[in-house]
């Protein structure tokens, strides 16, 4: 652990003070707290440490630092209503940029078919998680219809990217007719490593919008996850972990983006960014760091994350804006 | 050392040296310039009509062969940029968005074929203004230009089948700023795309080679374009900077240096402005011991030295498999031998006039660097003339990747000589750079060519060919030599806002 860091950033003790005190037991009299019903015989639940994905595993922050994510009451759930979530540093971004490069060959080089049947997968697992997904949204402030509405989008979001993922090639690819005795065409190749600011709302199917086309596409990519429904994030990485993906093409950092993005967009081995729920001065710093390198940036509006629940949130364009045209020319002859 | 190399080496005897003699020694052949007249002053072309610049400043343009100024040109500067962009928003408003695509095509076509019935005033000017030689000007980027605006006036009314169904729409005002190694071929590309999808357009020429765009203008302006639809504002830095910094703008294109990419792109942050870069590259042209030398020598030749070198995808790192490295040196060091430099308005000239003074220094500047980091320098024994700007074709051997002439752009006739031993090393050494804009392969084996193309962190990928451009093959770069294409479908979505 770095030296540098002060006892109190160590200890997190910033981000606890960001969140109100705890006041689920009331104080019955001077000295003492009492909880009611309490049953000494009863099962204590196990409580889940939610945990960063960086590499296929989960893994808290070098930094040791947390935040508090607070959450709505769900009855029937043992999940406790505010939990410790890791607090990313630029260090877990470095990392996180890492396991995404040391990924990106592989994942680019299986065939679409087999990209497509890993991300069916996905859906496969969610299905069978859907409950615990929905739970996690209601916690992290949906009604249960909202939430149940939002995990069944996001599951047939999934099931459409699995089947984009061998068709945009002959939707995006060309045969050019050059004028002259040479063979040449143009194929799409994934950009690399990119750096999601995920949308903080809707929690899951933003993310999914916005991950999903990029790793359809052949890239790998560090995702910064929104800061409301951190909890739900981390679920979803428990589905991508169980559904074949390979660890390190999605890697999801929980934290502040005001910390890590700038950095994120300073990283020379980040060759894209796509800044979802980030205000304008976030965005404008991606733009403007994002230079050093080409970077090439995509960042967006209030209007387009309110889209992306609807069917205009998904398309051919969310794969093809983060795609590289390869042309290559051979000449004809005999 | 494999046997096969150690033969090689040895064997002068099994390729000698070529000895031409005199027979390589052409009669001078000038291209007739008597019937191009170029205006001693040239203004700003600004709402359809002509106009000084409000500063009442000029700057000479002159011919880098020769040093002679050949007119004088405005220089804008903000309030022009400003009457330029705002020139081009009523157009928009009034006239471009309103049409119909079929009837934007039409317009597209009378300016193709305008450029081809001027083509010959159009290579003269460009060979005097730029430095090219006349057959490349007239071979290369004539057509090439003309073919741009054919290609894309096409595109103009069929723009619904372009994105798959996807709702399209124009981005209005584009600034669009060009370099000086292709002047006008480079303007067709910029003009042409954002025209036929419905932009209009404020274009700014590179400073030393203002004369044909200017020419291109008084074209769009006998082809009765509406007036302002385009508009050019010559000028330095300053003037490109101005413009892509103006508020008006909607559209940046910019091709040039990394350098000024970069700062463009910071420039551009925090607004809603569009950007594409066409920018630098250092591309590798890897040859492999099966390839057909022969062909893989001309492919080397024309990817170094087409233009002087100053073509942003020239084949200026040249990867050779270690078996045929000492062959393929005796080959390329009879080759430059023959290439005859000068004149650029000489019909037999293969290598013209470099373009500036700055240009000649830094390539200079960079060969110096070369043969300090210990390369070994080899340079074609020509004569040069001894006016103007003009640097023999040269390349280097026993180039380290750390050396800076394996790292940096030239932009001049110099090759980096660097061996390989396997395909995988060949991968990468070819990748091992920031840029990412061509690359070409050299090998009998068709799998191995798209092995290799697969590989490749390139935009452009020649096999056994090279410097190959057409307007219906998207052209641009990975990495740091830029984002965007031009050219082809892929180049509309450049100048389109897609649902």
């Amino acid at each position: 652990m770095s030296t540098r860091r002060t006892t109190t950033e160590r200890l997190g003790i910033h981000a606890a003070q960001a969140n109100a005190p705890h006041e689920s037991r009331a104080v019955t009299h001077a000295g003492a707290a009492e909880v009611e019903g309490f049953d000494p015989g009863a099962r204590v639940t196990v409580n889940k440490a939610y945990k960063m994905y960086v590499g296929g595993a989960f893994i808290r922050s070098e930094s040791g630092r947390y935040f508090q994510s607070r959450g709505a009451s769900v009855a029937g759930s043992a999940d406790p209503d505010v939990v410790n979530v890791p607090r990313g540093s630029r260090k877990d971004a470095r990392d996180a940029v890492l396991a995404a490069k040391n990924a990106g060959d592989g994942w680019a080089a299986r065939t679409a078919y087999n990209r497509g049947q890993i991300l069916y997968r996905l859906a496969e697992v969610m299905e069978s998680r859907r409950d615990e997904l929905a739970t996690s949204l209601e916690r992290g402030g949906q009604d249960a219809e909202q939430a149940a509405r939002e995990v069944e989008g996001a599951i047939d979001r999934a099931v459409y990217y699995a089947g984009f993922c061998d068709k945009y090639q002959a939707l995006v690819a060309s045969l050019n007719p050059v004028a002259g005795p040479h063979f040449g065409f143009s194929w799409p190749e994934p950009m690399g490593v990119v750096a999601v600011v995920a949308p903080e709302r809707p929690a899951l199917l933003g993310l999914l919008s916005t991950v999903l086309p990029l790793i359809a596409g052949g890239n790998t990519c560090v995702v910064v996850a929104g800061s409301e429904d951190p909890r739900t994030a981390v679920v979803w990485c428990e589905c991508l972990a169980t559904s074949d993906l390979p660890g390190g093409v999605v890697n999801l950092l929980t934290g502040q983006a005001s910390e890590m993005a700038p950095h994120l967009a300073k990283h020379r081995e980040v060759v894209a960014m796509d800044v979802w729920s980030a205000d304008a001065d976030l965005r404008a710093a991606a733009e403007r760091e994002g230079s050093g390198n080409v970077k090439r940036v995509r960042t967006h509006g209030h209007d387009e994350t309110e889209r992306l629940p609807s069917d205009a949130g998904q398309g051919l364009g969310f794969i093809e804006r983060f795609l590289e045209t390869k042309t290559v020319w051979h000449p004809v002859g005999v | 050392m494999s046997g096969e190399l150690k033969k090689t080496s040895e064997g002068d005897a099994v390729v000698p040296a070529l000895d031409f003699g005199r027979a390589w020694e052409y009669a001078p052949s000038p291209e007739a310039t008597d019937h191009v007249h170029i205006a001693p002053r040239q203004e700003l072309f600004i709402g359809g009509r002509w106009v000084a610049p409000r500063s009442g400043k000029y700057f000479d343009t002159s011919s880098p062969s020769t040093e002679e100024k050949l007119a004088e040109v405005a220089e804008a500067d903000e309030r022009d940029v400003d009457d330029a962009v705002q020139a081009a928003r009523r157009a928009y408003d009034r006239y471009w968005s309103k049409m119909r695509g079929g009837e934007r095509a039409k317009y597209l076509f009378r300016i193709a074929r305008a450029i081809q019935e001027k083509s010959r005033e159009l290579a003269i000017v460009e060979s005097m203004d730029g430095g090219k030689p006349i057959k490349e000007s007239r071979d290369v980027d004539l057509p090439l230009a003309a073919a741009h605006f054919f290609y894309h006036a096409g595109w103009a009314d069929k723009l619904d089948y372009a994105f798959q169904g996807r709702a399209w729409r124009s981005l209005g005002v584009a600034g669009q700023i060009i370099p000086w190694n292709f002047p006008l071929l480079m303007a067709a590309w910029k003009l042409a795309p954002a025209l036929a999808c419905g932009n209009v357009v404020v274009l700014k020429p590179a400073e030393t080679t203002p004369l044909t765009a200017l020419l291109l203008a008084r074209i769009i302006e006998e082809a009765e374009l509406p007036p302002g639809v385009v508009n050019v504002v010559t000028g330095a830095g300053a003037t490109g900077a101005a413009l892509a910094a103006h508020a008006g703008v909607d559209k940046v294109a910019f091709t040039g240096s990394t350098d000024v990419g970069k700062r463009i792109q910071r420039a551009v942050a925090g607004t809603k402005k569009k950007l594409t870069l066409e920018l630098g590259g250092k591309a590798a042209n890897v040859v492999f011991a099966d390839a057909p030398l022969d062909q893989a020598i001309e492919g080397i030749i024309n990817g170094i030295y087409f233009n002087q070198g100053h073509v942003c995808c020239a084949g200026s790192r040249l990867l050779v498999e270690e078996s045929v490295h000492d062959l393929v040196v005796r080959k390329l060091e009879d080759r430059i031998a023959t290439l005859r430099v000068g004149d650029p308005l000489d019909k037999n000239t293969d290598v013209g006039a470099i373009n500036s003074k700055m240009q000649l220094e830094k390539i200079r500047e960079l060969v110096a660097a070369g043969e300090e980091e210990g390369a070994e320098r080899h340079t074609a024994p020509c004569a040069l003339p001894t006016k103007g700007y003009f640097f023999a074709p040269t390349f280097f051997t026993g180039v380290a990747q750390s050396s800076r002439i394996a790292r940096e752009e030239i932009f001049g006739p110099v090759l980096s000589v660097m061996t390989f031993r396997t395909p995988d090393e060949a991968i990468e050494k070819a990748n091992n750079t920031m840029y990412g804009l061509s690359a070409g392969i050299w090998t009998d084996k068709g799998a191995k060519i798209f092995w290799m193309a697969q590989r490749l962190k390139a935009g452009v990928v020649w096999g056994n060919t090279y410097n190959k451009f057409d307007p219906s093959s998207p052209f641009g770069g990975y990495k740091e030599s830029g984002f965007g294409r031009e050219g082809g479908r892929q180049g509309l979505l450049a100048y389109t806002e897609l649902a």
